[in-house]
């Protein structure tokens, strides 16, 4: 399917002139490249509706308010291409700070504190990957189970105590950038992870396996792959990360208190699915993912510049959603209406074609009877 | 021939008898869990079950049984609503702010308004589930964010008062007959028809086929987008009665009504039995479940334990509950291969 420009297709038949136009505009379709622009959209408009926008100031605030989130969405990202979910996110971060704040009231060390509250996180994760794997309960129920038993460990650790008398050198981390690049250090720490994350990802047999295993869990298991062992690191990782981005947001707020990071699993979500994530496992990028960041970090900036009410925000957030799921749709939904009409007409060779040839799938990998279009596996 | 048809009967017979057995096992165990809870609380509290404590936990369970029962209906066919905290918000606020725009207008036409609203975001969300055919967990998480704007900027900073509200339409969510609020008792009729319709109806079991195994329904000529559709509107409505309902309890409406409700119903559904990867599971259960959450927040406070527990304890139980669902599911399924093999010799 290399699609020259002058394709080797001799016959005018009108379909398949069709066909190839459609397939060189597969690869402008791609997700990706609609997120790019609207990156781009955002930091227009953001720069048009306020001479502040473009400044690294704030650029400083952006990142000090959306980084522990974007943090989260790495493994997020990574665990969603399994085909599982970690709606236990926010909690690992909750209880990391609760903790936090706790040995730090009964005098611990820091190194100390954060060697403890990162293993503390790993054993979560564990947690969460046992039940999942091992048990073979589904993942949705099982961390919604434990976003509210995180969540509740936290406030039983802290009760209604709140801690704030860390010291400077960690509290600065909220008031002062990375020198010399100015960005917040959560941010710095995000892109040094997305590209970690982003290399394990796409260019290692691990990774290979993830969309595996998402796109085809039995397949993969018959391949050979190791799905429950890499699904547990999975889970391990993303409770090692979730609860560094619970220090992350402690030391930024100078503040430890049980709800720390309540609600914010849904945002890590949206990202994720925003940035072309199947819902279904199987495929994405992390590019996406990244832009998919850029894009909430930026559109929530600009509209707290133009002094739209920041809680209604959610209508933008939540029209963003809507639409990652519904363009990719659009196709198939077409070529459904066209294959109706034509089923009606009885010529079904011909909406067979026109079925085939549906290829704006903006969606990374290929597979355009895809399980979501179908209802194969709809949650 | 009639040897045959002897154990033809037989082998179709008994596991569907032992599949009954095991799913009336499940709500009779959350109804027991309820018992020996409240049971032990009593012996400790004796107090517990004064009259005043459960009125307190019945009006604190009603509105969540009811939003089970919609959510019931969904997650039964696979799918999910996440949106019921919100327009569970948007119809409480919209509803209850009709009192000082009209005055004098009529209960039952507030009431109806917050169900329309209901029906309209249902209506969004079955719509967008069922014709563009993406899962019905993204476009919920999608129209949670939304309603809840909506709400926000319809509010803004104001909210309505139980001072502004007529004393009848306060007196639904607080009056009682010896010791059982009224709101409870209409919403345990709604819930029992609700569980009449999922376990008697063509279109109620059609949901159950939906739900555990899609591609099979599909082909038995379910019309399943209509299906997921009206499951979809008739948990908007029920949310939308919901709001209402929630008005009259707490009188006081900002936009925060329903923050975060979503979830809790999700847990006391599946704590109530119901898969959550849908095809099985009971109204009846759901309801209990709640009621079985509710309970439980309100033992810690008769108890004296920090309601700090609360959370906590409800993750524990839903994880309990799905470990148990899972290790009878798969007993049950080596029963049934045992004595399917029995009868073909």
């Amino acid at each position: 399917m290399n699609p020259e420009p002058t394709s080797g297709v001799s016959e005018p038949q009108p379909s398949s002139t069709v066909l190839a136009r459609l397939s060189r505009f597969r690869v402008l379709a791609r997700w990706e490249v609609a997120l790019l622009a609207a990156v781009v959209a955002v930091f227009v408009v953001g720069r048009v509706v306020s001479p502040e926008f473009l400044t690294s100031y704030n650029f400083f605030d952006m990142g000090i308010s959306n980084g522990e989130l974007a943090i989260m969405a790495l493994p997020m990202t990574l665990i969603v291409a399994t085909g599982e979910i970690d709606l236990s996110v926010s909690s690992t971060l909750g209880l990391a700070s609760s903790l936090l704040g706790l040995l730090w009231m009964h005098g611990w060390p820091m190194p100390a504190i954060i060697v403890v509250v990162l293993a503390c996180g790993a054993v979560l994760g564990a947690f969460n990957g046992v039940l999942v794997t091992r048990v073979g309960l589904p993942s949705i129920a099982v961390t919604i189970g434990t976003m509210l038993l995180y969540a509740g460990i936290g406030e039983i650790l802290l009760g209604s105590n709140i801690v704030s008398n860390f010291p400077a050198t960690y509290t600065n981390i909220g008031v002062y950038g990375v020198p010399g690049i100015g960005l917040s250090y959560s941010t710095v720490i995000f892109f040094g992870l997305a590209i970690i994350f982003g290399a394990v990802l796409h260019f290692t047999p691990f990774g290979r396996s993830i969309f595996a295993m998402g796109a085809n869990q039995e397949a993969a298991i018959f391949s050979g792959v190791r799905v429950k062992r890499t699904k547990t690191i999975l889970y391990i990782v993303s409770g090692i990360v979730c609860s560094g981005a619970g220090i992350l947001y402690t030391f930024k707020l100078s503040t430890a208190e049980y709800d720390n990071g309540t609600g914010l699993v849904l945002s890590v979500v949206a990202i994720v699915l925003l940035g072309g994530v199947s819902i279904f496992g199987g495929k994405g990028s992390m590019v996406g993912v990244v832009f998919a960041v850029l894009i909430y970090a930026g559109l929530l900036d600009a509209l707290l510049l133009t002094g739209f009410p920041q809680q209604a925000s959610g209508i933008v957030i939540g029209g963003l959603l809507l639409l990652s799921v519904l363009v990719p749709s659009v196709p198939e939904f077409r070529s459904r209406l066209r294959a109706g009409r034509h089923r009606l007409q009885r010529q079904a060779p011909e909406a067979a074609i026109v079925h085939g040839g549906s290829v704006a799938q903006p969606r990374l990998t290929g597979d355009s009877s895809s399980k979501a279009g179908q209802g194969g596996q709809p949650i | 021939m009639t040897n045959l048809d002897g154990t033809l009967v037989q082998a179709t017979e008994s596991p569907q008898r032992l599949v009954d057995l095991v799913f009336r096992l499940r709500e009779y165990g959350i109804i027991a869990v309820l018992v020996i809870f409240i049971a032990v609380t009593t012996g400790l509290q004796p107090r517990f079950l004064g009259q005043q404590n459960i009125k307190f936990i019945l009006l604190n369970a009603t509105i969540y049984a009811l939003l089970a029962l919609g959510e019931t209906m969904v997650v039964v066919s696979r799918q999910m609503d996440l949106s019921v905290g919100s327009v569970l918000g948007l119809s409480a606020y919209v509803s209850s702010n009709l009192f000082g725009q009209v005055h004098g207008i009529p209960i039952p036409v507030v009431f109806l308004a917050g169900i329309g609203i209901g029906v309209a975001c249902g209506v969004v969300n079955g719509a967008i589930t069922a014709l563009a055919r993406v899962p019905g967990l993204v476009v919920t998480l999608a129209t949670l964010y939304i309603i809840r704007g909506i709400d926000i900027s319809i509010i803004g900073g104001g909210e309505v008062v139980a001072s502004s509200l007529p004393a009848h339409f306060l007196a639904i969510g607080s009056d009682s007959v010896v010791g059982v609020p009224y709101v409870t008792m209409c919403v345990a009729v709604v819930i029992a028809a609700g569980a009449y319709f999922l376990r008697s109806f063509r279109s109620g079991r059609e949901l159950y086929a939906i739900g555990s195994n899609p591609d099979a329904a599909r082909l038995v000529g379910i019309p399943i987008g209509r299906r997921v559709f009206t499951s979809y509107v008739a948990s908007g409505a029920i949310a939308g009665l919901a709001g209402v309902l929630w008005a009259t309890y707490y009188g006081t409406v900002d936009s925060t009504a329903g923050t975060g409700y979503e979830l809790t119903v999700v847990t006391a559904v599946v704590v109530g039995g119901v898969a959550i990867f849908g095809g099985s599971g009971s109204v009846i259960g759901a309801a209990f479940g709640a009621l079985l959450l509710s309970t439980i927040a309100t033992a810690l406070y008769a108890l004296n334990v920090s309601p700090f527990w609360d959370p906590a304890l409800d993750g524990l139980l839903l994880v309990l509950a799905i470990t148990l669902d899972r290790t009878l599911a798969v007993r049950l399924a080596n029963a049934m291969r045992k004595r399917t093999f029995r009868h073909e010799p």
